[in-house]
């Protein structure tokens, strides 16, 4: 089956987007497909580099873009909801003048289009959230 | 209405319910669930709107929200039949219980019971929560 995931929450505060991985792992290793994770509200700070978690803890932004490189996920950080939070990737960084950007590896930024378009090209699209 | 998805001129139509539950305000959800509502109005699906918990707040009629410093974007909601998204529906515990009724409302919705809402549900391809 073709899964898409929406990530309503974000790292370290909320259990959704462990959930999110944990079902996107065990999806992936009966077969399945994940076709996209979009990360929507605060779920956008999975995306950022910058994370530094403590080290006996998960690294949940790496373990996002391990697991999205290893089997093509796309990982789609939504960019409405990342300009509120201060999440910039190289080229919006430039478009909006900031001396930084903070995209993680595997993360694209784009719009709320790529939520919807999951919703109809999946079989299941599955959200976690609050 | 059918369980199976309907095809028009090559492209996927799909029922998609966005399903409100947070009061306006507090967070961030219903003002960033509304975007998701706008964008999808530009993938031709079928799409309708539930409001329960409370949800039910984000369509009471007379909000005013100078003194919390934020946008009142409920005028919104009245223009959502511009973008043929027509199908609101809201359920009748969720009012009573806030002590609340359609009167109370600033756009012509139709109330149903838990129950009801909960076959509705059934009937999607996609349900999004907000």
């Amino acid at each position: 089956m073709k899964f898409s995931i929406m990530v309503s929450e974000g790292p370290y505060t909320h259990q959704a987007t462990d959930s999110a991985y944990q079902f996107a792992k065990a999806a992936l290793a009966k077969g399945h497909e994940i076709m996209r994770v979009f990360f929507y509200h605060d779920g956008v700070n999975n995306g950022t580099r910058l994370t530094v978690p403590p080290q006996d803890d998960r690294h949940i932004v790496n373990r996002w873009s391990e697991l999205g490189t290893k089997n093509n996920i796309d990982l789609v950080i939504c960019i409405a909801a990342a300009q509120r939070r201060g999440l910039l990737d190289e080229n919006e960084a430039k478009r909006q003048g900031k001396n930084a950007d903070n995209i993680a590896p595997g993360f694209r930024i784009s719009g709320l289009g790529q939520l919807v378009e999951a919703g109809i090209q999946s079989d299941r699209l599955v959200v976690f959230g609050d | 209405m059918s369980d199976d998805m309907d095809f028009e001129e090559g492209g996927t139509v799909k029922k998609f319910m966005f399903v409100n539950r947070k009061a306006p305000y507090g967070t961030i959800y219903a003002l960033e669930g509304l975007e998701v509502v706008l964008i999808s109005a530009a993938f031709d699906q079928d799409v309708s709107l539930a409001f329960l918990d409370d949800g039910v707040f984000q369509l009471v009629k007379g909000q005013k929200t100078d003194g919390v410093e934020m946008k009142n974007f409920s005028p919104t909601y009245r223009a959502l039949e511009g973008y043929d998204i027509e199908k609101l529906y809201v359920e009748r515990e969720s009012l009573e219980a806030r002590g609340l009724s359609e009167d109370d409302l600033l756009v012509d919705v139709q109330v149903m019971s838990a129950a009801e809402m909960g076959d509705m549900m059934s009937q999607q391809d996609v349900v999004i929560s907000f």
